[in-house]
């Protein structure tokens, strides 16, 4: 009975939402308010429905409902309590309601917040919102039903994929799903722009906070991926380059850049068609990500399920795709800049070029990811790229934009005089420069390490010097240290969220730097009493033991650590083996620290418990990518704060 | 020089480079998929391939002291035998299908320096999986005591 329920209440919600596209696009053009008031309670109540669809899929998870095909192969009567929650989401049918149900919400709070301030945009909003909504639910109730009946219902169910349960997991998709289905908010205001032909900076001020907010969600979707990665697939890194990161990667850099860029529009009032074609292509790779990874085009370590879902995809991203160039094309004469360039020597040339850079990015991890399909259609041969061309192409890429993000927010509007240039420039770069000459004494010899750590300390001291004069200002006018710069925090909020989220990206990038250039690992099999060194730790393999979980059962490798420095510690990496699975699942042991991580893998075994053989790793600096995403949570909040000083 | 013109030339430039890096970052890391029958056929060594078949049962020898791992991957018409240093990684085993990244060997094999595993989202439950699970279970039991 339930999950007939949630089955009707998803083909409901595709009628509802159909029909609410559709009333609030002809509201949109004629202006009839009657429509448009209907289409708003078409939206509420598909929000309803979705979210009660979720609740019941859940509940069918919760009460081990076998008789639905998806419960049953992604739980068992073993699996956890709160996994049992986040197997909903732990494949493709759930993941799916998931991302309906957050796209609802979002519009439900488009409804609530805009429908006053964005009168002129609201109505083609909420139809273009509506519409992403009905492909989501024509998906659910056509491609990738998540109630669909198993029959005969068997005892129990096929569990879920061991190495999805972790804390990482619960969280990763719904911060990535946040993230993506955040820039519809973005998109739609971009094509009710074009649809009203208002092109000019009103979308943008209206949607500045909705970006930063989907932009910060993807940002966090990222992070927790790759802490995902680092502490349970074993093997100590955490990107690959693998498809389904670049996946989510490529809007991240475009999002990045749109933040930027929507700037010089509210500035100068340039830049008209490139912002409106950057969220296009934002919400497109949103799309296009989902399509790559869901259709199996292309090999990935995630192999995901297969099916009907991936023409889905490519069909709607072809109507999105296109239909926004119609509308492009429709508005060309309107989209000419107000504005023009005066110098290349400006805030608003770096910006440009910081969207050059990030757009290049973009386009090289989408080249590279397609690049098997080019070479086979193309050439006939299967051809990969792998990790050695991604980093190839973008480190350099990389370090320009940290360059850039210095320059960027201190170099002068429109023309940037000599004075200004030696007054904001010269202390960083001699700051710099020393750097990278202390480094050099401190023993780094990789030139790349060097440069990228002297550009980070450049970046900083420009913020610090950034900082520091501001207030001084205030120190002038009789303020107190900590008064000043709470002051400024809060007065300029818009300007220092952003310095903070670039010091968090600043702090990622030597996270990134170091564990690059300096992390050492090794593999090695130990007898029981053996040893084994690795960067100043003495491993010792002391015994195996056998213990039983609720869902598997385990073999638990104890070893015994010392460094000189600490008391020795005890570390158990183990192996995990899973009734329904033919091969066991690493459970990687670490410690983690400030300076390095020490990560140990139980490979092979013995099972006389005589031997085993580990992987050894000392990984350098990592804590610092999540350390960095704290101070990137931090910058964001602060950025979408209220402004309280008029945009001058 | 106007502005204009400048601003063009810059960009010339930024996509000339980038066009380099690409081009330059595909014909160093360019890996090539071949199969046990295409990679005998023409080996060529130094070149990267990645050679995908099924790990021919009977061929999986595994020395922890060394570490040497050395198996056959098949395809039914041809076998190109596989040595790598290293533990056998999780999701691989005899009988099963087995992707690995390296390059030919002059004297006759391939030298693996990444074997890559598997992960799926949605798996499925092998026949016999529970047998050798509850051995296993029993003979570790007995080590842990």
């Amino acid at each position: 009975m339930i999950p007939e329920l949630g089955q009707a209440a998803l083909v409901v919600a595709l009628a509802l939402a159909l029909y609410g596209a559709f009333a609030a696009g002809i509201s949109g053009a004629r202006g009839t308010a009657t429509l448009l008031q209907s289409a708003q309670h078409a939206a509420v109540g598909v929000f309803a429905l979705l979210g009660g669809a979720f609740v019941l899929l859940t509940y069918a998870f919760l009460t081990f409902d076998f008789s639905v095909r998806y419960v049953a192969s992604n739980t068992n009567l073993g699996t956890p309590f709160y996994y049992r929650i986040t197997a909903v989401w732990g494949a493709l049918e759930g993941s799916i309601i998931l991302w309906g149900t957050m796209l609802a919400a979002y519009t439900v709070v488009v409804i609530l917040t805009q429908r006053e301030r964005a009168r002129e945009f609201y109505p083609w909003v909420l139809a273009v919102m509506l519409g992403v909504l009905s492909f989501f639910l024509l998906v659910m109730t056509v491609a990738a039903p998540p109630f669909q009946r198993l029959s005969p219902v068997p005892p129990d169910g096929r569990g879920l994929n061991p190495l999805l349960e972790d804390t990482g997991m619960i969280t990763h998709p719904v911060a990535l799903y946040l993230g993506f289905t955040g820039f519809t908010v973005p998109f739609a205001f971009a094509i009710a722009a074009l649809a009203t032909g208002r092109v000019g900076e009103a979308w943008i001020t209206l949607t500045r906070r909705w970006t930063i907010i989907a932009w910060y969600f993807l940002s966090l979707g990222l992070l927790i991926g790759g802490w995902w990665s680092y502490h349970v697939l074993g093997w100590g890194g955490y990107w690959a380059w693998d498809p389904v990161e670049n996946a989510a990667f490529m809007p991240w850099l475009t999002g990045t850049a749109l933040l930027h860029s929507v700037m010089i529009q509210e500035r100068r009032r340039m830049l008209k068609l490139w912002n409106l074609a950057l969220v296009i292509l934002t919400f497109s790779l949103t799309l296009f990500g989902t399509f790559l990874t869901r259709s199996g085009i292309i090999a990935s370590v995630h192999a995901f399920t297969q099916g009907a879902i991936g023409a889905f995809f490519l069909g709607f991203l072809a109507l999105v795709v296109l239909g926004s160039l119609a509308l492009l094309a429709w508005r060309w004469d309107a989209l000419r800049s107000a504005g023009q360039l005066d110098s290349v020597v400006s805030r608003e040339s770096v910006f440009l070029l910081n969207n050059v850079m990030l757009v290049a990015a973009a386009f090289t991890v989408f080249f590279g990811t397609v690049f098997p399909l080019l070479s086979e259609a193309v050439r006939g041969v299967k051809v990969s790229v792998g990790a050695p061309f991604f980093n190839q192409v973008n480190v350099p890429l990389f370090l320009s934009l940290i360059f850039l993000m210095g320059v960027g927010p201190l170099i002068a509007w429109r023309r940037a005089s000599r004075e200004n240039l030696r007054r904001n420039f010269v202390g960083p770069i001699l700051v710099g420069v020393a750097a990278a000459a202390l480094f050099w004494v401190l023993g780094v010899r990789s030139a790349l390490a060097a440069l990228s750590l002297a550009l980070t300390v450049f970046v900083t001291a420009t913020i610090v010097l950034d900082l520091a004069r501001a207030t001084r200002a205030r120190l002038r006018a009789g303020e107190s240290v900590p008064r000043a710069v709470g002051g400024l925090l809060v007065r300029h909020n818009r300007r220092y969220g952003g310095f903070i989220v670039h010091l968090g990206i600043l702090v990622i990038a030597l996270g990134v730097t170091g564990s690059q250039a300096w992390s050492v690992q090794t593999e090695t099999t130990l007898r029981q009493g053996e040893v084994a060194q690795l960067a100043g730790y003495r491993i010792r393999f002391d015994g195996l033991a056998g213990n039983e979980a609720s869902n598997h059962f385990r073999v638990v490798g104890s070893f015994t650590v010392t460094n000189g420095r600490a008391t020795p510690a005890v570390m158990r990496p183990a192996k995990k083996f899973y009734p329904q699975e033919s091969s066991p699942i690493a459970g990687v042991d670490y410690h983690l620290g400030l300076r390095e991580d020490l990560y140990i893998v139980l490979g092979d075994f013995a099972r006389d418990g005589s031997h085993a053989t580990i992987k050894v790793q000392v990984n350098r600096l990592v804590s610092w990518i999540w350390i960095g995403g704290l101070i990137l949570t931090l910058g964001t909040v602060l950025a979408i704060l209220p402004e309280r000083r008029r945009p001058a | 020089m106007t502005r204009h013109r400048k601003f063009l030339i810059g960009g010339a430039v930024i996509a000339a480079a980038l066009g380099y890096m690409i081009y330059a970052g595909v014909t160093q890391s360019a890996v090539y998929f071949v199969t046990p029958s295409e990679i005998q056929a023409a080996p060529v060594a130094g070149k990267s391939y990645r050679l995908g078949g099924l790990v021919a049962p009977g061929s999986l020898k595994w020395d922890p002291r060394t570490l040497d791992l050395t198996f056959t991957l098949t395809d039914g018409k041809a076998s190109v035998p596989v040595r790598h240093k290293g533990a056998p990684p999780d999701l691989f085993g005899e009988g099963r299908g087995a992707v690995v990244e390296g390059n030919w060997s002059p004297d006759g094999h391939f030298k693996a320096t990444l074997i890559l595993a598997k992960h799926s989202e949605e798996y499925k439950a092998p026949h016999d999986a529970g047998t050798g699970y509850r051995e296993l279970m029993k003979s570790l039991r007995k080590a842990g005591s």
